[in-house]
């Protein structure tokens, strides 16, 4: 080995790591929390999940251990091999394994189950890593570029073939790390926004305003197009009397007009905002022919591709079999169970609501301990923290994910090589991703999809998936200053 | 390395957005936690009851309207541990009729999270299932005492008839492995286990419906939550009617009293089965309530298997009914003519190979062969069909054309019919007789399938869609037994006609030959005046004695009812098939059995086959 445990000591981050055993640990009590029983209850009995879960903990110490001692350069030599062997290994998934409710991702050897799909990330990271360290890398050409998006989308396909269409959606938080390397934030701006209007746009197609003729959703994107083009207005011109010309007359045509149908004569207030928008974007192409500011011309193109993404997603949705558009809609959170829609973030928001100020107590939470809450000790784990510990406790957690989140952040932008940049910012989109959804979907703010909430949630392949992800990075860091 | 710093930039938006995500989060718990109130009083303590409400199970019609499966009420017994307080178990136990043994088991087994895997102290547990009102009646008066404890209302099944149990099948408690997979089920649900209940379990089940209660922290019911926005009524099951004929149904199960067989009729026009009997059967009232595990444990263990429907499950040679499709395979491979004659003086000689037959003028052509059941004739047939080199290059060749012919007259593979378990009998094919017979094979070596024996096996279901078949002149459509579900289309599979590979004029010889058969050959018995019946016999040799089989239709022209009959051991296909099937033509067409007839059938009900105490 280049160097003796002595310098490891030294140079390893130790914020991180003690940012990593607190999660780690209260993950544990949380777990004690969602899966205990009054009763004959031994957390420490390898019978019940949390005596499970200290097994799987005490593993990743020593694994995490194990990836400090090992020479950095493996990482590199192994990266294309590693992926290589993963993608065969997500393509077999789904013909080894048995289907468990109604995915088929998960392999088993013996007793325990792993899932390979948590493993991939760390293995994708490495490889993406691994392809962008070369000189003269950039995101604008093709010959870089297409083969980045190829190996990314290769294991999300692979993914929901295993119809583990939450998994797979976390592969898209890489495109975080490519913003980062050089990859144009327009296409960000786009791609956030298609989401947002087709999340949007769906899962209140059908929940109507106060004036019962006008669909939330449509309503709701639309006035983001008008918001989001005045912005862009804003940036990327000095005019800043259109700016506030559209955003004015726009906004103040629209309260008018919802109160005309509010009051007066209902009718669908979206067909005003599509007068509106055919209005912005006539003003938009003679500012751009008159004034000659071509990025008038390109916010026009982007609201009339707003619209017309709007209509389309909408028409294509209405065209779709029922059963796949059951999937969206589940995922959505819009059909989940018997008790009807919304009955899972009704509960979560229930238990999370009652927590208070200071919360019930360790042990003391009677709605996750009643079963109201489904996935109570993995998915929906954040609701224990939330009704146990209150407000204090969980947010306590949420600021500690943030610290760790932004000191991966700190530790990317410190390495040497590209090799370990690229990969601390995959490590951070990853956290990033998973935070994002998981919480929110607990909080009812982002729709259902079932992934963990890192270090928190119950089992052992993600425990493992995110221990291996953080400590390779730890120890590429630790080995910066020689690479 | 250099350094892009217009990128590195990019980590202050990065590390913004992930302030921002967090701080949204944070105002969020804050509305949740500090800002409401109302989080916290549906949360006391036990704030909600789930009450499930069980939808009612479709119930069932024959094809004439009449009632066949209904619902009865029942009661189950739930109790909420953590709310059992002060328990007076011998009381509790006197009352329901049950041991303390019996008790302490139930307990233990609800706390078991292996066996329950749902267990919580809080919620409803299912301690007893299907009292009836009488039972829970007494148990109602005194539930005051026993707290914890709740009576929750279901229904259970009742029918009006003791007939058609196979085909209606039964309902039971899901058990672990069915909840596994379709998570609509909980532990102490019921699903239907066999018969149209299982099969068509999606639409007779309905949809449960929820209502979302608020308690206090004593567990007394304060109101509905939200107002009842997020409760569901249940969706009733949809109601289900068959295309069996009752009266037919019981008809034929009376015939085969005492004996070991099937009975199948089946609409040619339609593929509706109009009666399926199996022998021995059992009353559908049995498997109903808490008596089911018991019986359905005695039944179980009968050696005669009482729970096997002969009817799809008995795999049988057909025998002489399997001639037809011979006859057919022959005529439009152009093996033979419908002139074409064989000798068959006694039977079939060839090589020092001899198949017996009977006597019967020779040599003889098509339609007196089937009109007589000629051996001789069949085994020629085959015989050349095998040995036609020139046409198929090789055996193999022409087995697999033989094997095409047999499957596309539904043979060798299961029907398709709506009821689950149903098997494909045999049809062997090339590699089968490779691997026999080391590849050193001919048609010589095979010769016993011409004639339905052999390797070749059959269920009653499939002989009497040859029956249908042979009535619609060349095809058939897959045979079933739910005529409508209520609201729903019938799958596609039950209305489309499905092609066999012979030409329909081929058809009109065979249905002569059967013709011939009942006026002056093997079926004289089932020659009933006016109604022009087509049939052909059956006696299918196996190591007991001969099994009696009868496969026909009738009228002749515009077929009403194709029938199969096999009675194991029943001796000839004209003591036991002929009689049974002519009796349930005639109750079919006339719609009742004349006096003769009416003492014909308590004659053959009352007929008894000794099968002695072999497990079948």
């Amino acid at each position: 080995m280049a160097y003796t445990n002595g310098n490891m000591v030294k140079s390893v981050d130790w914020i991180t790591i003690a940012l990593y055993l607190l999660l780690v640990i209260l993950g544990w009590f949380s777990i004690c929390g969602a899966s205990y029983d009054y009763g004959d209850m031994d957390f420490f009995s390898f019978e019940t999940r949390a005596g499970k879960q200290l097994i799987w903990m005490g593993c990743s110490i020593v694994l995490g251990f194990v990836l400090l001692m090992l020479e950095d350069r493996l990482y590199d030599w192994f990266a294309y091999i590693l992926y290589g062997i993963m993608m065969v290994l997500l393509f077999i998934t789904p013909f080894l394994a048995e289907g468990t409710k109604g995915s088929y991702s998960w392999l088993k050897f013996g007793p325990v189950s792993l899932q390979p799909a948590e493993f991939a990330k760390f293995i994708t990271a490495l490889a993406l890593a691994k392809f962008m360290d070369v000189y003269g890398f950039s995101m604008n050409r093709l010959k870089y570029s297409i083969p980045v998006v190829g190996m990314i989308l290769l294991p999300m396909i692979l993914i929901i073939l295993q119809r583990e269409m939450g998994s797979a959606l976390v592969y898209l938080a890489f495109f975080l790390m490519l913003y980062r390397e050089g990859m144009s934030g327009v296409i960000l701006f786009i791609g956030i926004c298609a989401v947002v209007y087709f999340v949007v746009g769906i899962r209140f197609a059908h929940e109507m305003m106060p004036d019962q003729c006008t669909s939330i959703g449509e309503f709701v994107v639309l006035l983001l197009v008008l918001v989001l083009s005045s912005l862009l207005v804003y940036i990327y011109s000095d005019k800043n009397k259109i700016f506030r010309n559209i955003l004015l007359y726009g906004l103040s045509g629209v309260v008018l007009a919802y109160l005309f149908s509010l009051y007066i004569y209902p009718y669908n207030v979206v067909c005003f905002l599509y007068v509106e928008c055919a209005v912005l974007i006539v003003y938009l192409l003679y500012l751009s022919y008159y004034k000659r500011i071509t990025s008038f011309l390109y916010i026009s193109l982007f609201v009339a591709g707003s619209v017309l993404y709007l209509y389309s997603v909408d028409y294509i949705f209405e065209k779709l079999d029922d059963h796949q558009r059951i999937r969206i809609e589940v995922v959505l959170g819009m059909k989940d169970d018997p008790a009807g829609a919304g009955y899972n973030v009704n509960q979560s928001k229930i238990a999370i609501g009652s927590g208070g100020l200071t919360g019930k107590g360790f042990l003391n939470g009677t709605q996750t301990k009643l079963k109201y809450v489904p996935e109570q000790d993995t998915d929906f784990i954040f609701c224990t923290v939330g009704e146990e510990q209150g407000f204090i406790g969980s947010s306590l957690v949420l600021l500690l994910y943030m610290v760790l989140i932004l000191r991966l952040i700190v530790l990317s932008e410190r390495q040497h090589s590209q090799f370990s940049r690229v990969y601390g910012y995959c490590v951070f989109s990853i956290f990033f991703f998973h935070l994002f959804i998981n919480i929110g979907m607990v909080l009812g703010l982002t729709p259902v999809i079932g992934i963990p909430l890192p270090f928190f949630s119950y089992g052992g392949s993600s425990l493992w998936g995110f221990t291996i992800l953080l400590f390779i990075f730890l120890r590429l860091d630790a080995a910066r200053s020689k690479r | 390395m250099k350094k892009d710093f217009n990128l590195e930039k990019r980590k202050y938006v990065l590390g913004a957005s992930v302030v921002l995500v967090v701080m949204i989060y944070l105002i969020r718990l804050f509305m949740l936690q500090i800002m409401s109130d109302d989080y916290k009083k549906y949360a006391d303590s036990n704030a909600f009851l789930n009450k499930t409400q069980y939808p009612s199970r479709g119930v069932i019609y024959d094809r004439n309207g009449n009632l066949l499966v209904y619902n009865q009420p029942a009661y189950d017994i739930t109790l909420v541990m953590k709310e059992v307080k002060h328990l007076d178990t011998l009381d509790l136990c006197q009352t329901l009729n049950i041991t303390p043994e019996y008790f302490q088991r139930r307990m233990k087994e609800i706390k078991d999270r292996r066996s329950n895997p749902g267990y919580s102290p809080y919620t409803n547990q299912i301690f007893m299932t299907q009292l009836s009102a009488e039972e829970c009646g007494v148990f109602q008066e005194k539930l005051y005492k026993f707290p914890g404890f709740y009576i929750q209302r279901r229904t259970i099944r009742q029918y009006n008839y003791s007939s058609a149990a196979h085909v209606l099948g039964d309902i039971a408690e899901v058990s672990k492995k069915e909840i596994e997979e379709d998570d609509y089920y909980v532990r102490g649900d019921f699903i239907g286990k066999q018969g149209v209940e299982r099969s068509y379990e999606k639409y007779l089940r309905g949809e449960k419906g929820v209502e979302i209660l608020l308690r206090d922290a004593r567990g007394r019911i304060q109101g509905r939550y939200m107002n009842g926005d997020l409760d569901k009524t249940p969706v009733p099951g949809k109601n289900l009617t068959l295309s069996l004929d009752i009266n037919l149904q019981q008809l034929a199960e009376r015939l085969l009293e005492g004996k070991i067989g099937s009975v199948v009729a089946i609409e040619p026009s339609s593929g509706e089965v109009l009666c399926m009997a199996s022998a021995p059967t059992y009353d559908p009232r049995i498997m109903v309530g808490r008596q089911r595990g018991k019986n359905q444990l005695e039944l179980a263990r009968d050696l005669q298997k009482p729970l096997l429907n002969r009817s799809i499950m008995g795999q049988f040679p057909p025998g002489s009914t399997f001639k037809t499709t011979q006859g057919l395979t022959f005529l439009e491979e152009g093996i033979i003519t419908p002139s074409t004659t064989y000798p068959c003086y006694g039977g079939f000689l060839h090589s020092g190979l001899r198949v017996g037959c009977h006597a019967h003028p020779s040599p003889l052509n098509l339609v007196p062969a089937i009109a007589t059941s000629c051996n001789g004739f069949f085994c020629w047939g085959l015989y050349y069909m095998m040995g036609a080199r020139k046409k198929y290059g090789s055996v193999q060749k022409a087995m697999a054309t033989w094997r095409d012919y047999m499957v596309s007259m539904g043979f060798g593979y299961p029907l398709g019919v709506d009821l689950p378990g149903e098997k494909r009998g045999m049809i062997p094919n090339d590699q089968y007789y490779d691997k026999n017979y080391r590849g050193y094979w001919n048609g010589l070596t095979i010769i016993s399938i011409s004639i339905g024996q052999g390797e070749v096996t059959a269920t009653p279901l499939q002989i009497a869609n040859l029956g249908a078949t042979i009535a619609n002149r060349g095809y058939f459509i897959t045979p079933h037994v739910v005529k409508e579900v209520e609201d729903e289309s019938l799958d596609s599979l039950y209305t489309s006609k499905r092609y066999t590979k012979v030409r329909k004029d081929h058809y009109e010889t065979i249905v002569e030959g059967m013709r011939a058969a009942v006026v002056g050959g093997t079926c004289r018995g089932a020659n009933i005046p006016g109604l022009n019946v087509c049939g052909k016999t059956g006696t299918a040799q196996n190591r007991g004695k001969d099994h009696s089989a009868f496969m026909g239709f009738a009228p002749m022209d515009n077929p009403q009812i194709a029938v199969s009959v096999y009675v194991e051991n029943g001796g000839w296909g004209a003591t036991y098939g002929v009689p049974i099937g002519a009796l349930i033509i005639e109750q079919y067409l006339n719609g009742s059995l004349s006096a003769e007839s009416e003492a014909k059938a308590v004659d053959i009900q009352n007929r008894r086959i000794d099968y002695g105490i072999h497990e079948r």
